[in-house]
């Protein structure tokens, strides 16, 4: 069928909200996004199907990630007049008791991670809440009122972990093309530039550039205009766009039609990464079920309105997420920047205007227009609008993805939503804006997090990473780390950035080896601002920043690297040994028994010994000892 | 037919042109811009890239072969050497570093006694590092082929390594 104006959609829609919200059938969803899968959330699916494959009054589906990354596989239950249940660390060997617990009315509390209370995604308050009028399980806690679900406000995660990623039809049934397809009758382009101007939306990838306004630059030029996705999300510890991709693949898909009817273009590219096999399958599927329906191809909806999309993979190359370079390695070449005196919306992929955006800007698109700019913009702060999704990761309980309105500070982020540092250990720093960014201490915990506030302490906002670090982490270390990656990722074509990069770690290494001199941090900042002065593009620009800030905020531990010849943390091996507090140790043998080199020796109920000779310092002991007897030397 | 082919002894496997003619025109268009989807299409095939199969795609798709160099060492994923059975990425992303992925990386080598980047003696394993495969929740992770471990602990990577050395040993004999 092809669709041809709004009531078409709406009649799908219709359809299947009734077997996405009421179905008659006990209904399990398994998240299947990658972080699921490797949790064992395909094993968890290929189990239930197994024993319950063929009872008619059940189905089990995959759908995305619900965010709550950490107590994955997330498997969710419910059926009409039921509660809907979602149930945490459902493994296979557990899901049978899940699904019969569930059949028999007895609700499992202890696996139960909470029960939602209104499923609809915030495009669909037109409609009735689907669990209104049923009474709560009791004892099980409601799922949008627990910490890591509170705050919350999903917009660009809005369908993540709640449909089908591979059903366009349960897109359609939350709201999904009603953005696009109003825009199209609408037949006025200049009418969605401003209203995602006046939203106030920025660029998700890392930029923070206003998006209507890039919009608007790209259509003022002349030539055959492209839409381009930039979906080769390479921070490391980033991956909200993995799971959009994953999860709700339409949401993209519509945001570059709407860009494309915006800027006048016919033609988009969505640039993946190759690392994201799940990613392009799931894209591959959505652009087919698009075309299908007539969203896609020529005519659009019967429209004048024509656009065509193309997969295209990257190959492993950080720096391809710099629009230049990015441009470049769809035309088939080296994914090597150039200078940008002509702006892409000018002359960028076949040197033709072009508009690229990152996946989570496009997946905001389509609520922006349905909801209206005020709406937006009336989330954030006053110089960032909306919400950002953040990848909260690293040493904190909760690891997942959150969405929160722009302005929420560090502290709840990582103590109310992430649930603060595991193992009551204590927190040093919190690094955000992934290579390109920098590692804030405690003392700014209060800081609202926008693109303004994160630029004032030195870090960026980035793609929104957020890796948390404990006392066990050693800054210099972390410094050294970003500068390795960077190293490796430099395109090497300018001269500061592939000379300077090497040059600091080459500093940086000797520090950790503990041969580091006085007048090496020093050396460190002005080589620092050389590469950040000088180099060609964004990834050197900012390359020195995760040094730079480590240095400002931690000045201490690479004075004790330098100086003492010690690592606070113990990660710098040469800079530091381990031994047993005898006081302490309560001769448990535990760490005996786990330590692969025999170092450690001792009776029974005595305190042990570390043989110095034998040690190689692997943190065995220093991880299992459950009384804090292994101590940093 | 191998005992009689040179070709055989250097390891080069023999390259099907035909195949390759049909993945370039069919599925790629014959299009110089899909020049990195094709080598990956490539590199699936052959684990690698063979450079007979580069200097025939370099006339097919009229692109100098010195290019496809290029191409081919710039980007991470390609490999102009053959690979081992099984591809052990080890995840060296910001999330799984500060959980310690560099201690799994040092146990792996130990174990297979080869460094990153390498390939065991017996062409059972080729150990890569990734930078982040958006798993990060899971930290350290370590994937193996299309198989993603999370949580590893240095103790449990000798067993996960076992299944797959044993399984790929008893296929081939």
């Amino acid at each position: 069928m092809k669709i041809q104006q709004i009531s078409d959609m709406d009649e799908i829609g219709r359809k299947q909200r009734e077997t996405l919200y009421t179905p008659e059938r006990v209904t399990i969803n398994t998240g299947m996004a990658s972080c699921g899968i490797a949790a064992g959330a395909g094993k968890t699916f290929a189990r239930a199907v197994a024993e319950f494959g063929e009872d008619e009054h059940i189905q089990i589906r995959k759908t995305g990630c619900l965010g709550f990354c950490e107590l994955e596989p997330l498997v969710e239950i419910y059926k009409k007049d039921g509660p809907r249940i979602v149930y945490k660390n459902a493994t296979e060997d557990k899901i049978a008791d899940i699904i019969n617990g569930y059949m028999e009315g007895q609700f499992d509390k202890k696996m139960a991670l909470g029960q939602m209370r209104d499923p609809r995604s915030l495009l669909e308050e037109d409609f009735p809440n689907p669990l209104e009028g049923l009474d709560p399980v009791p004892d099980i806690p409601i799922l949008e009122e627990i910490p890591f679900y509170g705050q919350q406000i999903k917009i660009a995660l809005r369908n993540c972990g709640y449909i089908d990623p591979e059903k366009i039809e349960e897109y359609m049934a939350r709201g999904g093309y009603k953005a696009f397809l109003s825009a199209l009758e609408a037949d006025q382009p200049e009418g969605i530039i401003t209203a995602i101007k006046d939203s106030g939306l920025r660029g998700r990838g890392g930029g923070g550039f206003p998006t209507g306004v890039k919009w608007e630059s790209c259509a003022a030029h002349e030539g055959e205009r492209f839409i381009i996705c930039n979906a080769d999300e390479g921070d490391p510890g980033a991956y909200m766009d993995r799971s959009i991709l994953e999860g709700d693949p339409h949401a993209i898909i519509e945001g570059m039609l709407i860009a494309g009817l915006a800027v006048g273009s016919n033609k988009g590219f969505i640039y993946v990464r190759n690392e994201y096999p799940l990613a392009v399958k799931r894209l591959v599927v959505a652009i087919k079920q698009a075309t299908d329906y007539g969203l896609l191809g020529q005519h659009v909806a019967g429209s004048d309105f024509s656009f065509e999309m193309k997969i295209s993979t990257g190959a492993g190359a950080f720096v391809c997420g710099e629009s230049t370079a990015l441009m470049a390695s769809l035309e088939g070449e080296v994914g090597r920047p150039r200078a940008k005196y002509i702006h892409t919306v000018e002359k960028g992929f076949r040197q033709s205007p072009s508009n690229l955006n990152n996946v989570e800007t496009y997946a905001n698109v389509p609520a922006i227009l349905l909801k209206g700019s005020q709406w937006f913009s009336q989330l954030g702060t006053d110089h960032s609008k909306g919400t950002k999704v953040f990848s909260l990761v690293g040493k904190i309980k909760n690891t997942g993805l959150v969405e929160v309105p722009m302005g929420t500070s560090l502290r709840s982020i990582i103590y109310d939503i992430g649930g603060g540092i595991p193992k009551k250990k204590a927190f040093k720093a919190v690094q955000t804006g992934g290579p390109s960014g920098g590692c804030i201490p405690d003392e700014f915990l209060d800081l609202g997090v926008d693109y303004n506030e994160l630029g004032k302490v030195g870090s960026i906002m980035g793609s929104g990473g957020m890796i948390v670090m404990d006392q066990d982490t050693c800054m210099v270390d972390v410094a050294r780390y970003f500068l390795d990656f960077l190293k490796e990722e430099s395109c090497g074509q300018c001269n500061p950035c592939r000379e300077g990069i090497k040059r600091m770690l080459e500093v940086l290494n000797r520090i950790c080896e503990g041969d580091g001199r006085e007048g090496d941090i020093e050396l460190l900042q002005e080589l620092g601002g050389m590469v950040r002065n000088f180099s060609l593009c964004g990834l050197g620009t900012s390359a020195p920043n995760p040094v730079l800030t480590t240095i400002r905020y931690f000045r201490d531990e690479y004075e004790a690297h330098i100086r003492d010849k010690k690592c606070p943390a113990g990660v710098c091996k040469p800079l530091f040994h381990y031994e047993i507090d005898g006081d302490a140790c309560t001769g448990c043998t535990l760490c005996a028994r786990k330590c692969p080199q025999e170092a450690i020796t001792g009776e029974k109920k005595n305190p042990h010994e570390l043989d110095q000779e034998k040690c190689i310092k692997c943190g065995i002991c220093y991880e299992v000892c459950k009384f804090n007897a292994i101590l940093i030397v | 037919m191998n005992e009689t082919n040179p070709v055989a002894k250097d390891s080069t496997p023999a390259i099907d042109y035909p195949a390759l003619d049909r993945l370039v025109e069919d599925r790629f268009n014959n299009d110089k811009e899909n020049l990195i989807m094709i080598l990956q299409a490539i590199q699936a095939q052959y684990n690698y890239l063979p450079r007979p199969a580069l200097s025939y795609l370099s006339e097919k798709i009229e692109i100098p072969l010195s290019r496809i160099y290029g191409v081919a060492t710039f980007y991470s994923t390609f490999s102009l050497e053959p690979r081992g059975k099984n591809i052990i990425s080890i995840c060296l992303g910001t999330a799984c570093h500060v959980r310690g992925a560099g201690k799994v990386l040092d146990r792996i080598e130990d174990t297979l006694h080869v460094e990153n980047g390498e390939t065991t003696d017996d062409g059972q394993f080729t150990l890569e590092s990734v930078r982040c495969i958006g798993c990060c929740s899971l930290g350290p992770v370590v994937k193996i082929n299309e198989d993603v471990y999370g949580r590893i602990g240095s103790e449990d990577l000798t067993q996960i390594l076992d299944h797959y050395g044993e399984s790929k040993i008893e296929q081939g004999g």
